[in-house]
């Protein structure tokens, strides 16, 4: 072996030791957002800090986010903007009709999913979007994570970033936060792996060529370079899923939304960043 | 299909390495997790054994090992420890068994076990997403084993 290999093969694990850089995220030039936050108590014993994806990534998809002029994301909201303002359904109603403008939404995407007393169940963002446009507008629902479904999760998130994500884990909501918990750590498929296998032991670890971060939700929608598209919290699940040679569960399922709510838990403390952009 | 003699003689090589198979549930383990006897009875050949250890269709182990070895594989993982010495520290029965399935060696570990056909939560169709159908098919067979345990035993200088 050469001297210069042996360098490398000594350094490359202290490079990447740890993991996540210091880098700090600001959006176009004014709006700090909180990338590295104290774990939340019920993360005792298994994080003690919470991390954004974002400090995973190359340098160059890291800018990528820092200006809304640069953020393929964005395209997307201003198509989510058109439909906020697009009156349809046997109402003949717009969300502009009653919401006013997405900014009055601001802090709503922070405490998704949420639980919603009259339907006794705990809701996505996507779910709540629908039941306006099914039982107040009078409209057909979203298919979930479909492209008018995210891109308006999209908006509504944007709308948010730079507020804590502050998700209600007690209550009416803690039995669907325990089922989410449960999936989060079981082994699934042939691989037998959990969420946790990967993104609570193994992050700042490379996975073959993905540097594995701590899987948080703060930051969807995320557009991603691989499939040029945003993508959803629910298909995202679902392909981490199908990797462990898996049967996955589907978007919209019960079990990814209760999935959803724990891991945006996890996340208590960071803030709002979706639109994101990923590799 | 004509059966050719050929074909024949080759049916009969197959259903003679077979017999010698050891089936993913009757693997016999030891204390420690090691697996005394070949799976298949037919010796790995190591060079089979890299591209196994090197494919992301087969046993895709590169990537959650580094193995200095294979300075031609990119992109290595970090899951697991670097195997580059492994073949020096390591037994051929203790890495058959850590192979075949590694929770019987470390407890509760992360790596996945590659011969072993039942037990599993939600098994899939390959990476298709959908269910797996039956019968389960280990992910690596008998004799892919045996090879992937013939490299490891070459990784001896790091
Ligand atoms: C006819 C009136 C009406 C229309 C049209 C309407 N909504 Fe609503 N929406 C409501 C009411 C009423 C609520 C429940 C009270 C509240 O939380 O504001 C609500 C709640 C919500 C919430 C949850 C707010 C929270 O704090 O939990 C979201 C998100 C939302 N709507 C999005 C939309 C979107 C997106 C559209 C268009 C696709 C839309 N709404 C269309 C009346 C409407
Ligand atoms: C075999 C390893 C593995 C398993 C198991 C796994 N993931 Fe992932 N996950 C990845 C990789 C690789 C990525 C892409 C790099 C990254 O962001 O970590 C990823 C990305 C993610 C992201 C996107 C993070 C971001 O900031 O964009 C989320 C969310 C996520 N995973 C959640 C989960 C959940 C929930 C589970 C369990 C149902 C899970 N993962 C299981 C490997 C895994
Ligand atoms: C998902 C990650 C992962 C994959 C894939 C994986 N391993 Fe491992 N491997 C590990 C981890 C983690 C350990 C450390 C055992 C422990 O303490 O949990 C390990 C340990 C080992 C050891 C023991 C090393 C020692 O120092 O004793 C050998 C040998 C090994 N792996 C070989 C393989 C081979 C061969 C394959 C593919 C057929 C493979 N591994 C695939 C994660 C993985």
């Amino acid at each position: 072996m050469t001297a210069a290999v042996a360098m490398l093969a000594l350094t490359a694990p202290i490079v990447s030791a740890g993991g996540a850089d210091d880098d700090t995220l600001t959006i176009n030039g004014d709006l700090e957002i909180t990338t590295k936050a104290e774990a939340a108590p019920h993360l005792d014993g298994h994080l003690d800090e919470v991390i954004s994806g974002w400090h995973f990534r190359s340098d160059e998809t890291q800018a990528l986010e820092m200006d809304d002029f640069d953020n393929p994301g964005m395209i997307f909201v201003d198509q989510a903007i058109d439909s906020w303002n697009t009156a349809e359904g046997s109402e003949d109603k717009s969300c502009a009709d009653c919401h006013g403008d997405p900014e009055e939404m601001a802090g709503v995407k922070a405490v998704y999913p949420k639980w919603n007393e009259e339907a006794g169940e705990v809701r996505t963002l996507q779910m709540q979007v629908n039941d306006c446009r099914e039982n107040r507008m009078g409209a057909e629902p979203w298919k979930y994570d479909a492209a008018a479904a995210i891109n308006m999760e999209a908006l509504l998130s944007s709308v948010s970033r730079g507020l804590p994500v502050n998700v209600a884990i007690d209550g009416p909501a803690a039995d669907t936060w325990e089922k989410g918990k449960e999936i989060y750590y079981t082994r699934y498929g042939l691989l037998e792996l959990s969420c946790a296998n990967c993104h609570e032991q193994n992050y700042g670890n490379y996975i073959r060529a993905d540097h594995l971060s701590q899987g948080q939700v703060n930051g969807f929608p995320t557009y991603r370079l691989k499939n040029a598209k945003l993508n959803g919290i629910h298909s995202r699940f679902k392909g981490c899923v199908r990797d462990t040679r898996a049967e996955t569960f589907s978007p919209g399922s019960p079990e990814f939304v209760a999935l959803e709510l724990y891991v945006a838990s996890r996340g208590n403390g960071l803030d709002v960043e979706g639109p994101s952009v990923r590799n | 299909m004509k059966l050719t003699g050929l074909t024949m003689a080759g049916l009969l090589v197959a259903g003679a390495a077979f017999a010698n198979t050891v089936v993913p549930d009757e693997v016999s383990f030891g204390e420690y997790g090691a697996v005394e006897a070949s799976l298949s009875g037919t010796e790995g050949n190591a060079d089979k054994g890299r591209e196994i250890f090197s494919t992301k269709s087969m046993g895709n182990c590169v990537s959650c090992h580094q193995v200095s070895q294979l300075s031609d594989v990119p992109f290595q993982g970090e899951v697991g420890p670097p195997l580059g010495g492994v073949g020096e520290y390591r037994s051929a029965a203790e890495l058959r068994g850590i192979v075949a399935n590694a929770k019987m060696t470390f407890e509760g570990t992360v790596m996945p076990a590659f011969y072993k056909t039942s037990g599993f939560i939600r098994p899939g169709d390959g990476y298709t997403g959908k269910a797996a159908k039956e019968p389960i098919e280990p992910i690596l067979s008998a004799q892919d084993i045996e090879d992937v345990v013939a490299f490891l035993m070459t990784l001896k200088e790091n």
